[in-house]
């Protein structure tokens, strides 16, 4: 059923478009690959912060709210320039090892943001300077490794 | 330059590079991890620069505190870029693109160190802060600098296409 969906996506206008295209697919790679500059560089600030190794100074709850806004605005130009790139070659992506690990690894990383959102963080002391707890250091490294992994998927699908 | 490049790939550093799969890969994903630092700090401290961010905080502030991860992070970057020059020279120095790149990455670099002087001037003449009188400076610099590292990441990309 999946493939029968990806071959009917494959073939939209759309799809097409950037398939035949010399220029659309370099350029929506170009948007994808800034967008996830900006995400990967703004979620390392706060898994840098949760690690207790910068950003010292700054209370964990006021960095979040100057840099999230950013990282999800960013995170959905990601994602809408990547179901465009998906969908040129659907059924190609879809078979192959790093498109479904790089998947994988955004849910763990999906998952690992709400345990955080909902069960560390309001363990977190919110005092600038304060020393952050085990489970918010745990928090951060987690993140942070999976979104190293998340951007080695990325790359890989290139080559495959 | 063709002497360069035909001697450079010829190396035995560039032969390996080459045959061992794995490592133009991932030194691409080193590379790209280290460029989201740059943007992710030079795109914090342009948004103070334009007033667009961070009004609470200094501009001295905001330099000290991101200056060291552009520093680090170009570090790393000039390093895996060199690896990626080594194993590819063909591709790299004698495209257009990638030239085009390099006069971008150096402009960004003066502008960042030019405006830091400005701003070290200032502090030593007893200033607090930036003077300002050079808030437009400031501005400008800030503008300036975003859309030079978003043509840096795009020309990155596009070496592989265009040139």
């Amino acid at each position: 059923m999946i493939t029968a969906w990806l071959e009917q996506l494959e073939t939209t206008r759309i799809a097409t478009a950037i398939s035949e295209s010399t220029w659309l697919f370099p350029t929506i790679e170009t948007v994808h690959v800034l967008a996830i500059t900006l995400v990967v560089g703004s979620i390392t600030m706060v898994d840098l912060r949760l690690l207790g190794l910068s950003l010292r100074r700054r209370a964990i709850g006021e960095l979040l709210d100057e840099v999230l806004p950013w990282t999800w605005a960013s995170f959905t130009a990601a994602v809408a320039s990547g179901s465009l790139l998906f969908a040129s070659a659907a059924t190609h992506y879809w078979g192959t090892a790093p498109f479904r690990a790089k998947m994988v690894l955004l849910a763990l990383a999906g998952a690992n943001m709400l345990v955080f959102h909902f069960a560390v963080q309001r363990r977190t002391p919110a005092a600038p300077g304060s020393e952050p707890g085990g489970a918010a250091r745990i928090s951060g490294g987690i993140s942070l490794c999976l979104w190293i992994g998340i951007v080695g998927c990325g790359r890989w699908i290139g080559f495959v | 330059m063709k002497a360069l490049i035909h001697w450079l790939g010829n190396t035995e550093l560039s032969n390996f590079i080459k045959t061992v799969t794995w490592i133009i890969p991932g030194v691409q994903v080193v590379h790209i991890l280290a460029i989201s630092v740059v943007v992710a700090s030079m795109g914090m401290l342009d948004l103070r620069l334009l007033g667009w961010a961070g009004r609470g905080h200094s501009i001295a502030s905001f330099l000290s505190r991101f200056l060291p991860w552009l520093w680090g992070a170009l570090l790393v970057l000039l390093l895996s870029g060199a690896i990626l020059v080594i194993g590819e020279p063909e591709r790299s120095l004698g495209n257009l693109v990638f030239q085009l790149k390099m006069a971008l990455l150096l402009t960004a670099v003066c502008v960042t160190l030019g405006f830091r002087s400005l701003l070290l001037r200032d502090l030593a003449g007893g200033s607090s802060d930036l003077r300002p009188e050079h808030g437009g400076a400031a501005r400008l610099v800030g503008g300036v600098s975003l859309c030079l590292w978003v043509g840096i990441v795009t020309a990155g990309r596009w070496i592989a296409y265009a040139g």
